[in-house]
């Protein structure tokens, strides 16, 4: 093999975990990270799953390192959300093996509810964090991770933002180091922490000053001297943007941005005339900074952070530019001609399609949840009322029925994904029925996780490998739950589909309607003859009813629309619209 | 070892699903063949398709940012008409706008129909840009197979990159499917032919 690859920093993270000898790796899909678990599931010596949601896959990990394994777990940023029960305790009862949490921020919310920096929990949880800026430094860091882990006995944080998580740049490889795992350890006094964890509370604090010291002198963070007429203090990909745009600079490059290296500060400021802190987000560093009263000889104020640039969205080596020098982002020629913007379809044929044609017509309310399934709420169909995180919808719709029962009870409907559905949708479910609601769920079971790019899930009966495993059987575990009214309708079916929501909407109980057809991306599902339709102008009456199914490969633009060959997959959602029959499949 | 350059910014540009992400991870991967240091990135929507995606590939010496700065980009070249347009002021001064003569309407975010945006390519080249429609679609079937489309625009691309082509067909060979491989060196060549109007004109 080439020792130089061409690698994203998700990748490189799986390389670099692989080099680290570890033994057990989990996580739940979630953009940016979800290649992590893809490619570390690509090495035979290491036990790699898709966990049902992220605190499961955090404690499966975190139990594997209790037990004496290297150990990593992947999540995106608000999947540290979800484990974060379990991950404010792991400081008090420490590691055996060296145990890793990857944390893939994303800035500009690319594909992401929200937008939030978890460097800070990082000083929440009281642990050391890493931040690669480079595929280069993901594939080292997790290495170094782990060790640092095992040295100061902590869980440590590798965090990644979508353009190091995504980004491809060069890597070189090297050997693994294999080990087996440690003997377990009996030893309930470190790891049974609501009785003795107040003994280990002050163990945290004093590892903390360890780990500042240990910071001063870490080889990655480095120091490169260039002019002294500005000091840039960075870290990740904003070290890149800002190598970009002051070549000439000197540079504080963090390599762990928690806990800081107070001397190493106070020394580099000391050094340069200005200081500009160039950092995504919020100002995390650059509070610190101030808190630890990092002077400069030039004035204490001389530092340059947040006051020029936004704590929202990715920055990019033109904000940068532009934040300190006033020119920098040439416009675009959208002053001078229209632009229009191109938002994210569904795919043509997708099954979500035929459900909420269904919804928009019975006009009903409904929540929605994380998935492909949100782009509901844009036109054609606008069907959903809200959308906030995996699972909300279902609790959020029994709500609303809560206040308005006797009007809202007979509209409501929460939708939500397979894969969101066993990530974290069977609780709300169990409180509809245990505090007797009666708000219907649509179960969008499109046999995998689609949003992210077909990952594995229990409901499939395929594991992270692909070796077959017990698959979950949606309706006796929605019947064990305690709904009676089960109904399984296939989406294309618009008339079969919209009588199961009239009569789902119709009971005074909780209705669970389960709209069954695989995800059209699906390479079992694409590698099936597909027969397209044409709109046959001489019959078409230019109703448009056709346009209602939001099928990206019908062009309305022109007054008779047009269907692509080569995009329709025959779904003929379009043809059961048409009133006129003007919509036929394709002679053969 | 090919280094009679300093390196290209290269942006890609296209509808989701359109396969910009295989074109780019081609040409940074024929650039690190010449041993060039070389990042590439996506940038996209909530989507797997039919938003706007845009890849940027960038080669040099040494090579910070993933991103390319606007109006730094020596190469753009795009899989549909208005998503070149949309990234256009990426492009610097004089640079080369390769598009491809694909007009796909997009989903309206309201109840009205979009208006396309009519005579791209003649805004385009009044703002001084070196702009080249390909038909590749119509090429490419013509050739029998209408997805080496995207071979014809990579090969067209490919002769104002700098990289030879030995480092270019090296790639395809490793990453193509031999079963459309012959296909694909054929419409790579193809395209070679086009840009040579262009060279002459840069």
């Amino acid at each position: 093999m080439n020792s130089k690859q061409l690698l994203s920093g998700n990748e490189a993270i799986a390389r670099g975990a692989w080099e680290a000898g570890i033994h057990v790796a989990c996580g739940y899909p979630g953009t940016p990270s979800t290649e992590i678990i893809e490619n570390l599931a690509r090495y035979d010596d290491i036990d790699v799953e898709w966990s049902t949601n992220e605190k499961v896959a955090f404690d499966v990990a975190y139990g594997a390192s209790l037990a004496g394994a290297r150990s990593l777990v992947s999540m995106k940023h608000v999947g540290v959300n979800v484990a974060l029960d379990s991950l404010m305790v792991t400081p008090f009862s420490g590691v055996h093996g060296g145990f890793v949490v990857i944390t893939a921020d994303d800035p500009g919310m690319h594909s992401s509810q929200n937008e939030q920096d978890n460097r800070f929990f990082a000083k929440f949880a009281k642990i050391p964090m890493l931040e690669p800026s480079d595929s280069q430094e993901a594939k080292e860091f997790v290495k170094i991770a782990f060790d640092i882990s095992e040295q100061f006995d902590v869980p440590v944080f590798l965090r990644t933002t979508t353009r190091t998580s995504h980004s491809k740049s060069v890597v070189e490889f090297s050997e693994a180091k294999r080990t087996p795992p440690q003997k377990y350890k009996h030893d309930p006094q470190k790891y049974v922490v609501p009785i003795w964890g107040k003994r280990r509370r002050q163990n945290i604090e004093m590892r903390l000053k360890k780990m500042e010291e240990f910071a001063e002198t870490f080889p990655e963070n480095k120091i490169e001297w260039n002019s002294k007429k500005i000091g840039v203090i960075t870290s990740g990909i904003c070290y890149q943007y800002a190598k970009e745009v002051f070549p000439d600079a000197s540079f504080l490059k963090l390599g762990m941005i928690f806990p800081l290296p107070k001397k190493m500060l106070e020394w580099f400021c000391d050094g340069v005339e200005k200081i500009y802190v160039v950092e995504e987000l919020e100002p995390f560093l650059e509070e610190q900074l101030r808190l630890l009263g990092v002077k400069n000889p030039f004035g204490s104020l001389n530092l340059s952070g947040k006051d020029v640039f936004t704590n929202m969205f990715e920055l990019s080596p033109d904000i940068v530019q532009h934040a300190f020098s006033g020119n920098g982002e040439k416009k675009s020629f959208d002053n001078e001609i229209a632009i229009p913007p191109r938002p994210p379809v569904m795919c043509p044929g997708c099954p979500h399609s035929g459900v909420y044609f269904v919804l928009h017509k019975l006009k009903t309310v409904v929540t929605g949840d994380i998935g492909c399934y949100t782009l509901g709420a844009l036109p054609p169909f606008n069907a959903l009322d809200t959308t906030l995180c995996m699972g909300a919808g279902i609790g959020n719709a029994f709500g609303m029925e809560k206040v308005h029962r006797a009007t809202m009870g007979k509209k409501l409907v929460a939708v939500i994904g397979d894969s969101t559905f066993l990530h974290s949708g069977i609780a709300p479910l169990i409180d509809i029925v245990f505090n007797k609601g009666i708000t219907t769920v649509v179960l969008m079971d499109n046999s995998t996780t689609g949003m992210t790019g077909h990952q594995q899930h229990p409901g499939m009966g395929k594991t992270v490998r692909l070796e077959n495993t017990y698959a979950i059987n949606y309706e006796q575990l929605i019947s064990a739950i305690g709904v009676k009214h089960i109904r399984v309708v296939d989406p294309y079916d618009l008339e079969a589909t919209e009588t199961a929501m009239k009569e789902a909407l119709a009971l005074n109980e909780p209705a669970v309607v389960i709209s069954r057809r695989a995800c059209v991306l699906l390479e079992e599902e694409k590698a099936k003859t597909h027969y397209p339709y044409e709109v046959l102008g001489e019959l078409c009456e230019e109703c448009d009813l056709c346009l209602k199914i939001g099928c990206p490969a019908i062009d309305g633009s022109q007054a008779v629309p047009f269907i692509s060959k080569e995009r329709c997959i025959g779904c003929d959602l379009c043809a059961k619209l048409c009133n006129f029959d003007a919509i036929r499949m394709i002679e053969n | 070892m090919m280094k009679n350059n300093i390196g290209k910014n290269i942006l890609f540009a296209g509808v989701g699903g359109q396969g910009i992400l295989l074109i780019s991870e081609l040409t940074a991967r024929a650039a690190i063949h010449t041993d060039f240091d070389v990042k590439k990135t996506e940038v996209h929507g909530a989507a797997q398709r039919g938003g706007s995606v845009v890849s940027h590939v960038r080669f040099a010496e040494k090579v910070y940012s993933p991103i390319s700065k606007t109006g730094e980009v020596d190469i753009l070249l795009s899989l549909e008409k208005l998503e070149g347009l949309r990234w256009a002021h990426y492009v610097k001064d004089g640079g080369i706008i390769l598009l491809n003569n694909e007009e796909r309407s997009p989903q309206p975010m309201t109840e009205k129909k979009v208006e396309y945006p009519q005579n791209i390519e003649e805004f385009l080249s009044s703002k001084g840009y070196n702009v080249q429609i390909i038909d590749a679609v119509s090429m490419a079937s013509a050739m029998g197979n209408y997805r080496a489309a995207n071979t014809i625009l990579l090969g067209a691309m490919a002769s104002h990159t700098g990289i030879d082509d030995e480092h270019w067909f090296a790639v395809m060979k490793e990453n193509l499917n031999p079963k459309i491989l012959e296909l694909n060196l054929q419409a790579f060549e193809m395209g070679k032919k086009l840009s040579q109007k262009v060279l002459s004109v840069a």
